[in-house]
């Protein structure tokens, strides 16, 4: 899947796009959000916060 | 109202609230200056984040309420305004998950702080109510489709004849007063209480030698 291709199955105004492994299925918008969701807990861990002082 | 001469009311309710106020949260538990070293880290950024949306989403949601729906769904400016309320709570839920996340792997109840805890859990259940109703309300073929579908569900259950997600107006009201009010007081509710125990420290590291003592932490905690 090209990269064309992954925004347009995110995109909210078309027919959504589901991806599926066996018995469990997503749609693309929505695991697009968990895995940002995860993207943005783990730099908040790893990234130094500006001004701290150790 | 009992007032004495030098002018201070000792024996009045008001009074009494006050005096409780100021016990359990003085002015510099309710509105510090500065936080722990252990703060300064991104990680704690997204319990306000979540306040600054749900503030956005009040905002934009009062004049979509007072507008109506012909006017969210024609206009320029209340399709603008509508598409503000719902990237609002996209980012509301953002934030509240990426914050449920952080403060559950730093087992966040811990001193004192299990009423911390069950408001944050408590708003977070509200709010998938709310944002439920929100789409009910939303006047077109979506929220018609989702209304369909949840009535079975709700039914299987047996509270669909008290709450009816075919009817707009009782989900209109539970998501444009009810749910709100409920929302409100209990993120009122989290921050005060994270006000009064202060932010939940981390955890002590085992193998530094120059890590702070467990014991140090449990004072420090609460414990």
């Amino acid at each position: 899947m090209g990269g064309v291709d992954i925004i347009l199955a995110v995109g909210l105004n078309g027919s959504p796009y589901y991806v599926h492994w066996g018995w469990f299925q997503i749609s693309a918008a929505n695991l697009a959000v968990i895995v940002l969701m995860l993207l943005v807990f783990v730099l908040a861990i790893a990234v130094p916060f500006p001004g701290r002082r150790r | 109202m009992t007032v004495t001469a030098g002018g201070s009311e000792k024996r009045s309710w008001t009074a009494a609230v006050r005096r409780a106020g100021l016990r359990v949260l003085p002015p510099e538990k309710l509105l510090p200056d500065e936080q722990p070293v252990y703060v300064a880290s991104w990680v704690y950024v997204f319990g306000v984040l979540t306040v600054a949306a749900l503030i956005i989403v009040i905002g934009s949601g009062v004049v979509l309420a007072l507008k109506g729906p012909a006017w969210w769904h024609v206009s320029s400016v209340g399709l603008f305004l509508n598409s503000v309320h719902l990237w609002s709570v996209e980012l509301f839920f953002f934030f509240m998950v990426v914050h449920l996340w952080a403060k559950f792997f730093m087992a966040a109840w811990r001193g004192r702080r299990a009423m911390t805890w069950v408001t944050g859990a408590v708003a977070f259940v509200v709010s998938i109510g709310a944002a439920f109703t929100g789409y009910l309300s939303q006047q077109n073929f979506a929220s018609q489709w989702v209304a369909s579908q949840a009535k079975d569900g709700l039914n299987s259950v047996g509270i669909g004849a008290f709450f009816n997600v075919l009817d707009f107006g009782q989900m209109f009201t539970w998501h444009v007063v009810l749910l709100p009010l409920g929302i409100v007081a209990v993120v009122l509710a989290h921050v005060l209480l994270v006000r009064k125990h202060g932010v939940v420290p981390p955890f002590p590291a085992r193998d530094s030698g120059t890590a702070v003592s467990g014991d140090a932490m449990g004072e420090r905690d609460g414990r």
